[in-house]
């Protein structure tokens, strides 16, 4: 952060600030064994993962309602 | 240049007059309250060209200083005891969003019991606050100290509110001579305020005092600390260059006679006067004790006072404060903490308990025989 006191001196750039940096456990997602239940999407609090399951790192915070939700078990935490 | 005889908090007054701040949001408070009348007056007589705002509670005076201060213009407030207790959420958010307000703060005692008296517990309060606090020794020095807040927190290297603080009645009601400088003078020194950091305009949109998360909150809290630490050059130059233009000297701390003391008395604002008196009554009678005054408290003047200090045996350090359950006064730990000489804490003038030449001279002999660490002097027995 260059601005000073935590100013936003150029409107929108909040989006340049990332939040995925709270996770402490990684969703991966094995493809293969997905049955494209979407449970994962609809679950998913900060609509981190989008209609392919690509999971968006950027913002996911690694709370692992996914994992509890999937009913295949395709998707594994893994620490950071 | 004239001298008139005057209150200090009409002397600080006329140095808001000559800084001429664009905003002043106050909300009056014993010993305060004439600051805020004389300003009313100033802006209604159109001595200060800006905007008086009568406020409803010192949190919503301080409030409305950090969002006028947020549009790029020059601010000031001012209050004592209660009214900053009040203000005290907000002051961690002025020097968060590093906003160079200037306040006037009247010490006074906190209730309860409730006083209206002077001490320094309220500012003292403040101290973890980020915001630079000078404590004044007369008028004269109130007056000077607001023109030299304004320069050193609108510094680009400091960027942070500044807390001048005068013992109130003592200061505030007594009358002294008091040499207000000439506009033009005032100008040459202090130049007008243009915030590059934060300047709110509908047409260039920005965003103060917003959510951070862990990944951003705590190198902005370090910034801060940086600002607190640069501060301390730009004092030294702001010093060099009030002296310059008039003629007036300042430092972080003054020692009196402290050349071969045996004994040196450490204390901040208006009891240095006495103090300054009393070492000269005893350095009459052939006793080798002076006087270091402490005027600027935060940036904390470490170096400086062990400088002082070198080669004193003992020191004697007056507070009027406490710190509760850790026992003593801020000033007294904060030089154990810092600086290596054997001290002794004397708790003096809480609620403006008189402080008198004897009560001095009990000091200097308990500092000679020492008993305890910490003293408190002039209790009813």
């Amino acid at each position: 952060m260059d601005s000073i006191g935590g100013i936003v001196n150029i409107p929108g750039s909040t989006r340049n600030n990332k939040t995925g940096s709270w996770r402490t456990f990684k969703p991966l997602l094995d493809k293969d064994k997905c049955v494209d239940c979407d449970n994962c999407i609809m679950f998913c609090p900060e609509g981190s993962i989008n209609k392919d399951h690509d999971i968006d790192y950027d913002y996911c915070k690694g709370c692992g309602i996914c994992d509890v939700e999937c009913p295949v078990k395709a998707i594994k935490m893994e620490r950071e | 240049m004239t001298k008139k005889i005057m209150t200090a908090n009409r002397a600080v007054s006329e140095a808001v007059k000559l800084a001429n701040p664009q905003v002043i949001p106050v909300y009056p408070i014993t010993p305060q309250t004439s600051i805020s009348e004389y300003l009313a007056q100033f802006v209604a007589d159109g001595d200060i060209d800006g905007e008086y705002i009568k406020m409803e509670s010192e949190h919503s005076a301080i409030s409305a200083a950090l969002g006028a201060c947020g549009t790029g213009v020059r601010v000031f407030t001012a209050t004592a005891s209660q009214g900053l207790l009040l203000m005290h959420e907000i002051l961690y958010a002025v020097s968060g969003m590093r906003m160079p307000i200037v306040m006037a703060n009247a010490n006074r005692s906190i209730s309860a019991p409730l006083s209206i008296w002077n001490d320094q517990q309220d500012s003292i309060g403040q101290r973890d606050s980020g915001w630079l606090q000078t404590y004044a020794e007369n008028g004269q020095e109130a007056l000077d100290s607001i023109l030299m807040a304004y320069k050193i927190s609108e510094n680009d290297k400091v960027l942070l509110p500044s807390m001048v603080c005068l013992d109130g009645f003592i200061l505030t009601h007594t009358v002294e001579p008091v040499e207000i400088p000439s506009q033009e003078l005032v100008d040459s020194f202090l130049p007008k305020y243009e915030p590059k950091h934060a300047n709110l305009d509908p047409l260039n949109p920005m965003s103060l005092g917003t959510f951070t998360d862990p990944d951003h909150y705590m190198d902005t809290r370090h910034q801060l600390e940086e600002a607190v630490e640069n501060s301390v050059e730009v004092i030294e130059q702001v010093n060099k260059e009030f002296k310059e233009v008039f003629g007036r000297e300042y430092g972080f701390v003054e020692e009196y006679r402290c050349e071969d003391a045996e004994i040196v008395l450490i204390t901040m604002g208006s009891l240095c006067s006495t103090i300054r008196s009393c070492v000269d009554d005893m350095r009459a009678n052939g006793e080798k004790v002076g006087l270091l005054k402490v005027r600027v408290y935060r940036p904390f003047p470490k170096e400086q006072i062990a400088k002082a200090l070198k080669n004193v045996k003992k020191v004697a350090i007056l507070d009027k404060n406490v710190s509760f359950g850790l026992g003593g006064g801020a000033l007294y730990n904060e030089i154990k903490a810092k600086i290596d000489v054997e001290a002794y804490n004397f708790i003096v003038g809480l609620g403006e308990r008189d402080i008198t030449e004897a009560h001095i001279q009990e000091v200097v002999n308990k500092t000679k025989n020492p008993e305890k660490d910490i003293n408190w002097i002039g209790l009813n027995k």
